[in-house]
């Protein structure tokens, strides 16, 4: 059973229920994640990929088929493990970055320590916080808050916060979604340098630019899983950055 | 979970409204400030009564000359003058634990010295009048139990009876005339103040009984007998005993009401604070209405609290908040919010009764005991109406909080 895979998804189906319909979303997807890779995930509304996002995150279970993560079964976990799940082993990457309003950027990382079951003082929460905060490359910023950050700038304190409790798991939805060009090419190049510092990272995108930047494209399409492919020419973030790309949408 | 930074992010929560909090908070402030000053005026009136009572004598049984029935029409306490002081020594003779009697009459007659005249309430009493009632002079001596069997024509005064007659100068040894009666004074009794109805309890003179039947009031019945019992435990038996004592010497036959009534002092006090306690009961239930209307107010605000920030509840939920610690952290918004109400308002309360006992003259108590129990009370409305807000947050689909706008 155990050949290495981080995420190991076994005839998944997600049916929701509206009154008397029952509509399906996601329909038997079967797939496996190994550990350090980066996938992006794709398809047109509808296709399923954020409810599969949903219960790769653990916000959701599946109505049918299993979940391994980390070979353990989170299938059948009840609201409390999940929250636990999510807390030890998931960071998240939101669209809309989702960080709490009127709260420093270092309260906004901290968050998720808050829920954890290690028990860290006033001082080494501060010190983590401004640790993965200065490695998102927002040190001197850590009291600023979201009002006062750009786009981009919000999206790498939600990056420290989905980092900071050291996850297995990277989970972004439609991280650049809100964001220009350059922007998003700024956030690409702090996930594939986090890739390359082993972390596996999912992302959920429709833009085929941003999915380039991955190593393997998933593509979804009626609740299926349509393709998947390793990306044949990955770009690469940071020699793009260098190369000067002008921030045009 | 971690305790401590809840209680951060429950502070940060009521600061970011600062208006809104306060807002909130003033229906507890109001709320827990008029419990405590209404209580705290309703202990000040039961313990005024009960000091009062309590100067009536300890250990006292008072007998009252009856209510006999005649044609059907009652006629209430000492109507008939039923009391013989006869019945007086034979209580001072065969009920065990009595240690002192005193017979009463009472008059009120005008007295006059000098040119200075003043209307005034006579009491007869034996010499134990002194002890039973527990009041000693202020000044001079009280007349003695010779005096009662001599019927002597002395007497003792009030603070007020004197101040009235004699102004400032000293009223001992001084004649008092009494229905042309001469009076000597032998003593001035310590102020006493108001009774419990309002009477000024130092506008009076006490006399021997006999002087006053003799002499003043006439009449050979008693208006009432006061007892004195030693221990208290004997005071139900002696109650008994001279119930059955009086019905002998009154021949009453079975099953025919009695012609006199008797009470202790232990049922006057009761009637008294029971009167008292239904208005602290009254205030209170009053003031715990706007407390209540405080902790609807909580819920509101917690319930709009709670709509708003449903996205921050999600993103908690998403890096792994449990249900409980969301639960967790609004109730202590609103356990916070209702409990410095109740500090405060505890404080506007106490301020409050102060200044009602200053300016009104109302007297007010305020126990450590109340104090407690408004905070934790305060506490409680918190929780209970902090609770379902909070439970609704708790219960919040995590994907759905994400995706509220």
């Amino acid at each position: 059973m155990n050949n290495g895979a981080l995420v190991r998804l076994i005839d998944v189906h997600k049916v929701y229920r509206t009154g008397e319909m029952e509509v399906p979303a996601v329909r038997g997807v079967s797939v496996e994640i190994k550990r350090g890779e980066f996938v992006a995930l794709m398809g047109a509304s509808g296709s399923g990929k954020s409810t599969l996002m949903n219960i790769l995150g653990c916000l959701d279970r599946p109505s049918s088929g299993s979940y391994f993560l980390d070979d353990a079964d989170v299938s059948g976990l009840d609201r409390d493990q999940l929250a636990d799940i999510r807390n030890r082993k998931i960071g998240f990457v939101f669209q809309s970055f989702n960080l709490l309003p009127r709260t420093s950027a270092r309260e906004n990382a901290e968050l998720p320590l808050v829920y954890s079951a290690q028990r860290l003082s006033h001082a080494q929460l501060r010190e983590k916080a401004d640790r993965v905060l200065s490695s998102v490359g927002l040190a001197g910023r850590e009291d600023h808050h979201p009002s006062q950050l750009s786009g981009g700038q919000q999206q790498r304190v939600a990056i420290a916060r989905a980092l900071i409790n050291e996850p297995e798991i990277l989970l972004a939805d439609e991280p650049t979604g809100n964001l220009d060009s350059r922007t998003s090419i700024e956030i690409m190049a702090i996930f594939q340098q986090l890739n390359e510092r082993g972390i596996t990272i999912i992302m959920v995108t429709h833009e085929q630019d941003i999915a380039a930047y991955a190593q393997r494209n998933v593509i979804m399409r009626d609740g299926l899983i349509l393709d998947d492919h390793a990306v044949a020419q990955r770009a690469n973030a940071a020699a793009q950055l260098q190369q000067g790309i002008p921030s045009t949408v | 979970m971690r305790i401590a930074p809840t209680f951060h992010v429950a502070y940060r929560a009521l600061r970011r409204n600062k208006m809104r909090s306060v807002l909130t908070a003033l229906g507890i402030i109001i709320g827990v400030g008029a419990v405590i000053a209404m209580v705290g005026i309703g202990n000040g009136a039961k313990a005024q009564v009960e000091a009062q009572i309590a100067s009536l004598g300890e250990n006292v049984i008072l007998i009252f000359s009856g209510s006999t029935t005649s044609s059907g029409i009652r006629t209430g306490w000492g109507g008939a003058g039923t009391l013989k002081i006869e019945d007086a020594e034979a209580i001072r003779r065969e009920v065990p634990g009595v240690i002192g009697v005193s017979e009463e009459v009472v008059s009120t007659t005008q007295v006059a010295a000098g040119n200075q005249n003043w209307f005034t309430r006579i009491y007869g009493e034996s010499a134990d009048y002194f002890d039973i009632r527990q009041w000693p002079l202020a000044d001079g001596a009280p007349f003695t139990a010779q005096d009662v069997r001599s019927a002597n024509k002395v007497c003792v005064v009030g603070r007020t009876t004197a101040t009235q007659i004699y102004g400032n100068e000293n009223s001992i040894g001084q004649i008092l005339r009494i229905k042309n009666v001469p009076f000597t004074i032998t003593g001035v009794l310590t102020p006493k103040g108001l009774s419990p109805q309002g009477v000024d309890q130092d506008d009076i003179v006490v006399m021997p009984y006999t002087s006053a039947m003799k002499r003043v009031i006439g009449g050979t019945t008693l208006r009432n007998i006061n007892v004195q019992i030693g221990d208290p435990a004997q005071i139900p038996a002696a109650q008994q005993q001279i119930i059955s004592l009086l019905r002998q010497r009154h021949n009453i036959r079975p099953g025919r009401d009695d012609d006199f009534t008797v009470r202790t002092q232990q049922e006057i006090a009761e009637t008294a604070t029971a009167t008292s306690r239904v208005m602290t009961v009254l205030l209170g239930a009053i003031a715990g209405v706007s407390l209540l209307v405080g902790g609807i107010g909580i819920m509101n605000i917690m319930l709009v609290s709670v709509t708003e920030r449903t996205r921050e509840i999600g993103v908690r939920m998403a890096v792994g908040a449990r249900g409980n610690d969301i639960l967790t952290q609004f109730l202590i918004e609103a356990v916070t919010l209702s409990s410095v109400g109740g500090i405060i308002g505890i404080i506007c309360g106490i301020g409050a009764s102060s200044v009602l006992s200053s300016y009104a003259h109302w007297p007010t108590l305020i126990s450590i005991g109340s104090i407690a129990i408004a905070f934790l009370f305060s506490a409680a409305v918190g929780v209970f109406f902090g609770f379902y807000p909070a439970r609704k947050a708790a219960a919040l689909d995590p994907i759905e909080a994400l995706r509220y706008e």
